[in-house]
């Protein structure tokens, strides 16, 4: 018979399990959003329908989303012609920080501002930087949160594998 | 079906192994956090006041290896020359001493907790010190807290210098232990815990509380007692302190930060510290960051109180009085106030793409001490009328200044 | 009362477990985009590292009280 204990403990790992498991990878279509560009224009996510979209939320003050940029470029220039677009959705309430590191690492996709943080709230960006893959019928397939080394060859992968479809 | 009434021992270990392994697995699959910044810092510093002169150079370099691993070491030398009035008190003379202290940490990170280990040594003529130090913290509720557990341990080897060779105006020209005082052991334990939480947008608070047990030869050899003698022409008596041989003392602190809404930061501290030998503080200091252009301004005032430690007293009534008597300054009840001001200034290095950020910084500090039960005995003079135990009371000043220069790749 | 006070003791010790185990029941009220004020150097408790060790030095070798300065964490929450 199972002790009082064995019986508490089972009980929060099942809790542990389920709440984890809702937290796993992307579902439904991704919300759809309109911002203001770097240039002057407006982006809206629903120009891009039929292309797979990769949305990378960054900010000035954050090391591992500075140190990422020149990779997002190196994809951005390989996966374009293939179908693919890359929206750089800058969250900080002041345009002059981003401004000034984009204009010492130049970058040639799409940057948004999202000054108002409406769009991270859309997402529910759990982390600095989330990356979030949706594919060409519009769903969000994989949010991914935090950059390491080695996290482009993922990117990759996904892009790929999206694009194939 | 229980044979002797007796019922088994649940296995109450089984659950909670299986939620840390289950959590292992997870915290692992999890990744946030990041290891501290690559830089070099190198410091040099000028102390000034009491009589004594302390030149000091220090340097730190740390280095990320791999995406796991952080490490740092760091080397430092003091030089000091004079006498404070403790050893003029004791009649000895000024002196130049050396010390250095070598130093090497490590941070290893591991989804949301990071590890960090160090080891340092420091050794001058009649003091060598080891370290060893275990850290580990976690951050959760969405990084918005972050819990840290500290252990130290510390290995103090005390010697006492004797001078065996005085140039034509007295002062010693060469010293070596004292083979009658020989060698002291002390061993120092430290625990603390700590609790950083982020409280809005622009506010972070960070509590710590740490306890210090001290073990072993805890006097300073260079600190004498004073005992009234009415035989001696001075009015009184020298004689070796003698402090307990272990002490324990508990710190709690307090740093609060918060963003002003014009670009600064305001920075509010607090400390409450007692100890058994019945010594309690306070320490509060309040601080203020800004940033113009290129540079960043920081001032800070910093006020200490605290009561004195139950053996210490300015002038004993004979030197048996009792078992534990100390007249270290720094046992005494006393207020100190520090005000400082810094300034850095961020810089472009030419021709060096590989630095990220770099900084020339300058820092004073003005500290005025204030002791309440602490007298200047070498103002003691029977014939003057000033005798011991009515001489003024000890104050003295202290000039510290900071010249570094930081860099980050 | 007993069932009440076991069953929040399971709920607090879930709690702590999911946060070590990385998932978040409770939503935080300072979002990680919403962090740039905290992740400005400034806002650092220990800005500079070897300045600070040595005027804590300072402090120490002058007065008896010792410890309950460190801090860890803050800032950036970069992932």
């Amino acid at each position: 018979m199972l002790t009082r204990w064995t019986r508490s403990g089972l009980m929060a790992l099942a809790t542990v399990i389920l709440v984890t498991a809702a937290h796993a990878t992307g579902d439904g279509p991704a919300p759809v959003f309109s911002l203001p560009a770097r240039g002057g224009s407006t982006v809206d996510l629903s120009q891009f329908k039929g292309q797979v979209v990769m949305i990378n939320f960054w900010a000035s003050w954050c090391g591992p989303c500075r140190q990422e940029m020149p990779l997002l470029e190196s994809i951005y220039k390989k996966y374009k012609p293939l179908g693919f677009t890359l929206l750089s959705v800058n969250v900080e309430p002041d345009q002059k920080d981003a401004e000034g590191f984009l204009k010492q690492t130049p970058v040639s996709f799409p940057v948004l501002f999202d000054a108002k943080s409406k769009v991270s709230g859309l997402y529910n960006v759990q982390g600095m930087p989330s990356t979030v893959f949706i594919d060409r019928k519009g769903n969000v397939r994989l949010m991914h949160v935090s950059y390491r080394p080695g996290d482009e060859n993922l990117y990759m992968d996904q892009i790929r594998t999206l694009l194939r479809e | 079906m229980q044979l002797n009434g007796r019922h088994r021992q649940p296995r109450r270990w089984l659950a909670p192994a299986a939620l840390a392994l289950v959590c292992g697995l997870y915290g692992t699959a999890s990744r946030t956090d990041v290891l501290p910044e690559d830089r070099a810092d190198a410091l040099v510093t000028h102390y000034t006041g009491g009589g004594q002169d302390i030149n000091g150079i220090s340097f730190l370099v740390r280095k990320k290896i791999g995406d796991h691993v952080s490490v740092s070491y760091n080397h430092l030398v003091d030089i000091v020359s004079g006498a404070s009035i403790d050893v003029r008190t004791s009649g000895a003379s000024p002196y130049r001493e050396t010390r250095n202290q070598d130093g090497l940490n490590a941070a290893i990170l591991y989804g949301k907790t990071t590890y960090t280990v160090g080891f340092s040594h420091s050794k001058e003529p009649d003091y060598q010190s080891n370290t060893e130090s275990f850290g580990i913290s976690q951050s959760m509720f969405g990084d918005l807290t972050t819990v840290s557990m500290t252990y130290r341990r510390t290995w103090n080897d005390v010697y006492k210098m004797l001078c065996i060779m005085r140039d034509e105006a007295g002062a010693c020209v060469e010293k070596e232990h004292d083979p009658a005082f020989g060698v002291k052991d002390m061993d120092e334990r430290s625990y603390g815990v700590g609790l950083t939480q982020i409280l809005t947008r622009n506010s972070i608070l960070s509590a710590n509380f740490e306890v210090i047990t001290d073990q072993g030869w805890l006097s300073n050899p260079y600190r004498s007692i004073m005992y009234a003698d009415p035989t001696s022409g001075s009015g009184f008596g020298l004689a070796a302190e003698v402090d307990p041989s272990t002490r324990t003392s508990n710190a709690l602190g307090l740093d609060y930060k918060y963003y002003l809404p014009w670009k600064a930061a305001l920075d509010l501290q607090y400390r409450f510290f007692s100890d058994t030998w019945h010594i309690r503080s306070h320490t509060a200091q309040i601080g203020y960051t800004q940033p113009w252009r290129n540079w960043t301004f920081d001032g800070s005032f910093r006020f200490y109180k605290q009561t004195q430690a139950d053996f210490y007293s300015d002038l004993f009534t004979s030197a048996n009085q009792q078992n534990f008597m100390s007249r270290n300054r720094e046992l005494s009840a006393f207020n100190s106030y520090t005000v400082g001001a810094g300034a850095t200034y961020e810089f472009h290095v030419p021709h060096a793409p590989w630095i990220n950020k770099s900084t020339a910084n300058f820092r004073v500090d003005h500290f005025m001490f204030d002791y309440k039960d602490f007298r200047d005995a070498l103002l003691i003079d029977p014939t003057a009328h000033v005798f011991a135990g009515a001489e003024p009371l000890y104050t003295v000043q202290l000039n510290v200044m900071q010249l570094f220069l930081s860099v980050w790749y | 009362m007993r069932t009440a006070r076991r069953l929040l003791g399971l709920a607090a010790a879930s709690c702590l477990l999911c946060q070590l185990c990385g998932c978040s029941p409770i939503e935080p009220w300072v979002k990680p985009y919403e962090r740039e004020r905290l992740a400005d150097p400034i806002m650092a408790f220990d800005r500079n590292p070897v300045s600070s060790a040595y005027m804590d030095h300072v402090f120490e070798v002058r007065a008896a009280a010792r410890g309950g300065n460190g801090a860890a964490g803050g800032g950036c929450g970069c992932n």
